[in-house]
């Protein structure tokens, strides 16, 4: 799909967000996985392409090597949250999206298909 | 091609060895397997008679499977062999071979003394005679064994458990003659002594009389001594079951036996000999370890093969009456010229000798009283260089080396004849841990005294369980445990600070989180600490296959009352919940979304219910039947029992999810031999049972005490879980965590019943707190804004439920809509007829 681009969405105070922990939230009827670690924001889409089931909010955050993860709660495969890619099934990945925190509030824009 | 008839007569362990080894060597079953056994029983493991004392049931001795292609006809006798005509014939009539083995093991020797045939006489051999003797025994005080060898003394022991005052008379002027030498003999002697048992040694006896009942009551030594006894054991030796052969004029030993080659091959070529009742080359051999061997050697050659017998090992390790002996090898340095380095240390009260070749190049033999840790490795070493200085193998505990010093061609496992090249290959071939090596090569899965060296090979070649918990963490789950405890440390970002690098993950996470919850710590959703937990704990919830959630709560021992039924009832229609019944006693209700948890909850809560943690690892459930309350054949209160136990433990944290059951009599109805731990009733009090499990490789666990008291059961318990808790590793199961202990089920009774780690009252301590302290996650979550605050469906749009969470109805009940494509639920058709098209 191409056009305009997607606007930004406030979805929630950042203070909504514990560090090392994610949340769900609904930007444009698209299920999101919005993540924060100690320094950062993270959001991909929340449906786990495995199980096709909306859980991945609900993974455990980590990192492998130099990157920053969350596990499927389902059956523990790691993804990198910087570009949605699974470490674990080559091929296999979800989509990212753009977070930022403005004025203490977490917007989200919702990117295309890769 | 016509099949070859096969008769084997005897059904012990050496002849279902043979059938066994047979049957798998046998692909094109070119044979037609019969077995003719005496006892009525099939066979059963004969080595671990004793353990009938014990409280272990017969079954679980059986070394018998069924298998179609072979024919059992227990309970028959073989009255002769007719060479000429090929037929063995029985009191059930004849049966024809191409080939006949001859397992038929051996008889209790019995000495020509005046009153060996009064009541009260027995010997030591048969299950049968085991429940003689415990018969017997009862309302009786005294007992005596004549013959203070490896057999007289698991006699001596099985009396003394009897509750009998019992003595020991040997002929020879020290105990174990056999195995031991006259200084080990008198180390042996007293650890025996202590234990209450009186030995009379190098003296025989010439006469047993009677009391005025008839029974014995009397035993007249030889030097005039008188010993009290109303029950005798004799264990005086053993004598070859070589009759048929000797009726039917094949030749035998010097000392009987029937006699046969290296092949096991007597002198008429169709007819075998295997076990006891053959004398390989002249000598015959009553340990079980040459009788496999031999069993084999004629498997191999029945399909073809070329096998021979190996030298017997004759070497022996035994935990005798709590004590520690070991032998093997020329244990009594017959060899000529050679030197002994030998080992005494008053104060642990260990005994050691090894006997060396005449240049001190060669081990040759050795013996191990009080503490045979060493023997593993130093029977594998026999008749090859030493691998360390003497004393260095000798000192207790050290052992100086290990399995990795050995050469390949070193059998580790010499019950089943597996050497460190076939372990090595094993290994190599993606075997990582111990079972996985005992199931691709069967070492350590007779006597098991090799266990400790197949874990060091695993080190040697750098599989031996990798100690580091993830790319985080470089220590154990063990370690991680003791320097949380030790250090109080109580954040996970402190603790990979400190001792991990990173930022953790969906590894070391959640175990950080369980290790700070069985440290009773607080609250599993408090601060920093809510981000280790996985989704089940986050939610106090089991994660379902559609994103949606399951609540278990906690029915005690499966006892529940109508009112709170009904509630359940209620609660699961209201919130359209999906219900069925659990195999731990309790009520699933699934299909719940995130945000419904706290209001079903709330319902629940308010009805007097608490938390299941079946989301937890932790303790689940203590199943019961409905014991001595109700039923007609139950000893004891198991519902009382169970509840009293899953209130004690509920909310306990653990390595591994925590199963438990009571059964209120011995037939077993709450399948308590299933769980992590189950307690069987009997007439005095419980037995405890340790290790089940089901699951991928069902177990059943091991009886560990026995007639217990509740308040001895829930002590041994206590101690059982924590030290579970903090010494095993991630996701492993009670099972698994014996199983992987160095000296297994006798190392846990060591720590928790005999307190030899001094860890009992700090483990009891540790307990009480936890008991102490228990709160009800789910309450606590519902009085808590901020906890509460957790379970939305989206942090933006809280009032929206996920929409991906569909269902369907299936039997009157919603289950997930699943995608059409995916096809995964497919309705069952039981029985009825295909059609083909």
């Amino acid at each position: 799909m191409t056009g305009q681009p997607r606007e930004w969405t406030v979805v929630c105070p950042l203070t909504c967000l514990d560090p090392g922990r994610g949340v769900a939230a609904l930007v444009d009827g698209v299920q999101v996985a919005l993540f924060r670690t100690t320094a950062d924001l993270f959001a991909i889409d929340n449906r786990d392409p495995v199980t096709d089931t909306y859980v991945l909010s609900r993974g455990i955050v980590g990192s492998r090597g130099s990157v920053p993860t969350v596990a499927s709660p389902l059956h523990k495969q790691a993804y990198d949250l910087r570009t949605g890619d699974c470490l674990d099934l080559p091929g296999v990945a979800v989509r990212w999206h753009e977070v930022r925190c403005r004025a203490g509030l977490v917007e989200v824009r919702l990117r295309e298909e890769a | 091609m016509r099949k070859g008839r096969l008769v084997v007569v005897g059904n012990g362990m050496v002849g279902q060895r043979f059938v066994d080894a047979l049957r798998d060597r046998d692909s094109n079953g070119q044979w037609r397997v019969t077995v003719l056994g005496e006892e009525s029983r099939p066979a059963y493991d004969r080595v671990r008679l004793s353990a009938l004392f014990d409280g272990v049931d017969p079954d679980e001795l059986n070394l018998h499977t069924p298998d179609p292609q072979v024919r059992l006809r227990l309970g028959t006798s073989v009255t002769a062999i007719d060479r000429a005509r090929r037929v063995v014939a029985t009191t059930a009539g004849e049966y024809p071979y191409d080939a006949l083995v001859l397992a038929t093991g051996s008889s209790p020797f019995v000495p020509p003394i005046d009153g060996a045939d009064l009541p009260g006489v027995f010997t030591y051999r048969t299950q049968d005679d085991l429940a003689a003797i415990r018969a017997h025994a009862r309302g009786r005080r005294r007992g005596a064994v004549i013959g203070g060898g490896l057999l007289g003394l698991e006699a001596a022991n099985a009396l003394r458990l009897l509750g009998l005052a019992t003595s020991v008379v040997e002929f020879a002027p020290r105990l174990m003659p056999m195995q031991v030498d006259t200084a080990g003999g008198a180390l042996l002697r007293r650890y025996v002594e202590e234990l209450g048992v009186a030995c009379h040694l190098g003296v025989a006896t010439s006469a047993l009389h009677p009391g005025p009942d008839g029974s014995v009551a009397q035993l007249e030594l030889a030097d005039g001594g008188r010993v009290a006894a109303d029950l005798v054991v004799v264990a005086a030796g053993i004598r070859p079951r070589d009759e048929l052969a000797r009726a039917a004029d094949l030749p035998l030993g010097r000392q009987g036996g029937v006699l046969v080659d290296r092949t096991c091959r007597s002198a008429d070529e169709r007819i075998w000999a295997v076990g006891e009742c053959a004398a390989v080359d002249g000598t015959c051999h009553g340990l079980v370890g040459p009788g496999y061997a031999m069993a084999e050697t004629v498997a191999d050659r029945l399909v073809g093969g070329a096998a021979t017998v190996p030298n017997a090992d004759t070497a022996t390790k035994l935990k005798l009456l709590g004590v520690d002996v070991a032998s093997f090898g020329d244990a009594h340095g017959t060899t000529p010229g050679c030197l002994d380095v030998t080992f005494t240390d008053p104060a642990t009260r260990v005994y050691a000798k090894l006997v060396l070749s005449d240049d001190a190049q060669t081990l040759l033999g050795g013996v191990l009283v009080g503490d045979a840790d060493a023997y593993p490795t130093l029977r594998a070493s026999v008749g090859q260089a030493l691998p360390a200085a003497p004393l260095a193998l000798l000192a207790p505990a050290g052992a100086g080396t290990g399995a990795a010093a050995l050469p390949g061609s070193t059998q580790v496992c010499s019950c089943n004849a597996v050497t460190r090249v076939d372990l090595d290959t094993a290994i190599a071939g993606g075997a990582t841990d111990v079972p996985a090596l005992k199931a691709c090569t069967r070492a350590g899965t007779s006597c098991g005294s090799c266990v400790p060296m197949l874990r060091q090979l695993l080190d040697a070649a750098g599989v031996g369980q990798p100690r580091g918990l993830c790319e985080h963490f470089e220590v154990s789950r063990q370690e991680l445990f003791d320097l949380i405890r030790i250090r109080e440390i109580r954040t996970f970002s402190s603790l990979i600070a400190e001792y991990g690098r990173g930022a953790g993950c969906d590894i070391c996470k959640p175990v950080v989180a369980s290790i700070l919850a069985s440290l009773g710590t607080g609250h599993l959703l408090d601060g920093e600490r809510a981000s280790l937990q996985d989704t089940n704990d986050h939610f106090l919830a089991n994660l379902q296959r559609d994103g949606s959630y399951s609540v278990v709560p906690r029915i005690p021992g499966g006892e529940i009352t109508p009112e709170k039924l009904i509630v359940l009832g209620e609660v699961a229609r209201d919130f359209a919940l999906y219900t069925k019944i659990t195999g731990g006693q309790r009520i699933d209700l699934l299909g719940a979304r995130v945000e419904q948890l706290p209001q079903i909850w709330r319902r629940l809560v308010d009805a007097g219910f608490e938390s299941g943690h079946a989301y937890g690892k932790a303790l689940r459930t203590v199943k019961s039947c409905v014991g001595s309350t109700w039923c007609r054949y139950g000893v004891q209160d198991s519902v009382g029992l169970a509840i009293a136990l899953e209130l004690r433990y509920r909310g306990l944290r653990a390595p591994h999810k925590i199963k438990a059951a009571v059964s209120g009599c011995a037939r077993e109805c709450a399948e308590a031999r299933g769980k992590d731990f189950g307690i069987i009733a009997t007439d005095a009090g419980w037995n405890l049972y340790v290790g089940g499990n089901g699951g991928f490789r069902p177990r059943h666990a091991d009886l560990f005490a026995t007639d217990l008291t509740t308040e001895a059961l829930v002590r041994l318990i206590d101690r059982f879980l924590m030290y579970y808790i903090r010494t095993a590793d991630r996701l492993q199961r009670t099972a698994a965590w014996i199983e992987a202990m160095d000296g297994g089920l006798e190392h846990l009774s060591a720590v928790i019943v005999d307190d030899s780690l001094g860890l009992c009252a700090e483990l009891d301590v540790a307990m009480a707190r936890h008991v102490g302290s228990y709160s009800d996650e789910w309450r606590d979550v519902l009085k808590d804004p901020a906890r509460l605050g957790r379970f939305t469906s989206f942090v933006n749009a809280p009032e929206v439920p996920d929409p991906s969470i569909r269902f369907t109805e299936e039997r009157g009940q919603r289950v997930p809509a699943q995608a059409e494509e995916t096809g995964s639920r497919q309705p069952v058709g039981l029985g009825l007829p295909q059609v083909r098209r």
